[in-house]
């Protein structure tokens, strides 16, 4: 072989491989903090990510990694899908925030996606739901549904995004039965199928005939489910399985039409730091079929509550109401504004208990 | 708000530590005989999901509590191979059949999430079970319940009374005595590792079939660690780890139920109790001139005949 064949050859693979450099997909890259099939939060994070797959077909290439751990195995990962050539990665967990803004800094060409966080950054953006809106409506359904007049819910970790949604539950609540109790428990997990399944034991034996989950398995419906008269709620997923009893209705994280914008930003190049949170009205929270075993009247007023909200006629923290020590925090027909809720750190009047610091 | 009933805790409390009492005494079993094996989570999970799946594709929770003694056995077998024949070093071996147990329970569980097992009903002791009180907490569980309690006593009795108990014992006290006596040392161990890794996995067949139950990917989320803290915190008693599997279990649910009343004691300081509760019994079992030989001789120590 000659010299010149040689790198005629080598020319040709080089135009070659340019080509293939032109047309290579959108690398997209996905971490979650569960397993996929938790039946929750992270499954329906991939599932979103499917819908959104099905959108782009070729144009995107997927990458996605489960059950990272928040803390430092996140910056690892979140390192090693930057170094491989990822585009834009989207980081499906409050506990990420650190380790993103820290790898973000290193990779300012790749786009990073923080879901429930607050720290963005040029290349750094969050975005979440407005879960509390659906909460609401938990909240309003809760309260007529209960005959012991005992709520129980099940906490993750004390941040606000937990904290504003039993704040809404209980508000919306107290509304429609003055005489309602809640018991939070405070599990410092978000999967842990056996805790929350003693949890939910723990709820329904100290008389609750409700409870509303925020951790991210189905352990408690089944457990409600075996206790016989107890309701529930689908969370993240709408948890359709455990219809129409114990699940009555369920609040579902609808991501597909924001990854598949947010994508298609990045292909075309005009993606920017962004800060989304948005709520019914946006479509970002769904509420799901409230199911025979409500009575229609609560049903009619549980959707009218809906509607209201995602219309932006009411918004369920609109004073008056009192912080839980008994000081005013909104004034009559004060409404509460999106950085005091980003920040929420305490109970309003009338829950019991206190958060753990 | 109100109060806990200390009746419905009681009944709560024998539900949440049949597990970790299953599991404890299988690797107590094990460590009498010498070995230390950590991989009882990685065996715990095998259970949970091969008992979970012959469950649910048979019907039967019985048939599905049988083939996870047997998951458990067998993958124990896999450690028993390693340590007693190709002299593995058994704590590297232990971490790696956790490891192992974890990624296979994962693999074999892909399309079995979400689904149900099919009810594991409670028992209906005639007599026993209609007693006011006594028989709604203690006479109304699922039989597991009852088996775990009845192995309890079983494995007492065979390490106090016969005569196979007493030289596991002594395979476990001097390898070496018991061998030079005619003994079968790893004829013993591969005995003793197969009965743990089949309580183990009875023990995870519990929570994928009883208490959650349904599959979920690491389901076990700690229970085989608590379980190996409980074998030295019993210091290698069969009764005490039933007390311990009682407390630890107890503990947990207490502080569910604590937060559930609407105590003002602080949850974080309720979720730890349990592992402060084993560093304090620790510290006072070696405190006590006694307490500090109650470990097996020869446990960890690999036995080679030549030796």
């Amino acid at each position: 072989m000659s010299i010149k064949t040689i790198l005629a050859s080598a020319t040709v693979a080089l135009s070659l491989s340019t080509a293939a450099f032109a047309q290579d997909p959108t690398k997209v890259g996905f971490v979650y903090v569960g397993p996929v099939n938790d039946g929750g939060w992270s499954q329906h994070h991939h599932e979103s990510v499917m819908e959104m797959k099905e959108h782009f077909g070729d144009a995107i290439e997927l990458v996605e990694q489960a059950s990272v751990p928040e803390g430092a195995d996140a910056e690892r990962v979140f390192t090693q899908m930057a170094l491989s050539g990822a585009d834009v990665i989207f980081a499906t967990s409050f506990g990420y925030m650190d380790p993103i803004i820290n790898v973000a800094a290193k990779f300012p060409d790749v786009k990073f996606e923080h879901a429930t966080g607050y720290k963005t950054a040029e290349n750094v953006g969050v975005y979440s739901a407005r879960f509390y809106e659906g909460r609401a409506v938990e909240g309003l359904l809760a309260g007529e549904m209960t005959k012991s007049n005992k709520i129980g819910y099940i906490g993750s970790f004390p941040i606000p995004e937990v904290i504003r949604g039993i704040n809404a539950s209980y508000l919306e609540a107290k509304k429609v039965n003055p005489d309602v109790e809640m018991s939070v428990v405070w599990l410092n997990t978000w999967f842990d199928p056996a805790k929350e399944a003693d949890a939910a034991q723990a709820l329904i034996d100290n008389g609750v005939d409700v409870v509303l989950q925020h951790t991210d398995s189905t352990a408690p419906q089944i457990t409600a489910q075996k206790a016989g008269d107890v309701y529930t709620f689908g969370q993240a997923a709408d948890m359709a399985e455990f219809a129409p009893m114990p699940r009555i209705s369920s609040i579902i994280d609808v991501w597909a039409p924001y990854y598949i914008e947010r994508v298609q930003a990045v292909i075309d190049g005009t993606w920017e730091s962004d800060n989304t949170w948005d709520g019914i009205g946006a479509g970002m929270v769904g509420i799901g079929e409230i199911t025979d075993a409500v009575p229609a009247d609560v049903k009619a007023d549980a959707e009218a509550l809906r509607d209201a909200i995602a219309a932006g006629d009411y918004h369920p923290f609109t004073g008056p109401i009192n912080k839980q020590d008994g000081s005013v925090w909104l004034a009559e027909g004060e409404v509460a504004d999106d950085g005091a809720l980003a920040g929420l750190n305490f109970y309003v009047e009338g829950l019991t208990g206190d958060i753990p610091q | 708000m109100g109060s806990i009933d200390p009746l419905v805790l009681l009944a709560a409390i024998m539900m949440a530590s049949t597990p970790i009492l299953l599991a404890a005494l299988g690797e107590m079993v094990v460590e009498r005989a010498g070995v230390l094996n950590l991989g009882v989570e990685g065996m715990m999970i095998t259970g949970a999901i091969v008992g979970f799946v012959a469950a649910y594709e048979s019907g039967s929770p019985t048939l599905g509590f049988v083939t996870a003694a047997l998951g458990g056995a067998l993958i124990s077998l896999l450690f028993g191979v390693l340590t007693q024949f190709l002299m593995s070093n058994q704590v590297a071996t232990g971490l790696a059949l956790t490891l192992f147990g974890l990624g296979l329970s994962s693999l074999i569980g892909q399309s079995y999430s979400g689904l149900r097992a099919p009810l594991t009903p409670d028992l209906h002791i005639p007599v026993l079970s209609d007693l006011p009180v006594v028989g709604r907490v203690l006479f109304q569980h699922d039989a597991m319940v009852y088996v775990a309690l009845a192995l309890v006593v079983g494995v007492w009795a065979f390490l106090k009374f016969t005569r196979a108990g007493l030289i596991l014992r002594a395979v476990g006290e001097s390898h070496d005595a018991a061998h030079a006596l005619g003994y079968r040392v790893k004829l013993v161990r591969l005995c003793a590792i197969a009965f743990g890794g089949a309580l183990a996995g009875l023990g995870g067949a519990y929570l994928s079939l009883v208490r959650v139950p349904s599959w979920t990917d690491g389901m076990t989320a700690g229970a085989g660690w608590i379980a190996l803290a409980l074998v030295v915190f019993a210091s290698w008693k069969a009764f005490r780890v039933l007390a311990g599997a009682y407390l630890f279990g107890g503990i947990s649910v207490l502080q569910l139920n604590l937060q559930a009343a609407g105590s003002k004691v602080p949850a974080d300081l309720l979720s730890m109790s349990p592992f402060l509760a084993t560093i304090l019994v620790l510290v006072i079992i070696s405190a006590r001139k006694k307490g500090a030989t109650a470990a097996p001789a020869m446990l960890g120590r690999v036995f080679h005949a030549s030796q």
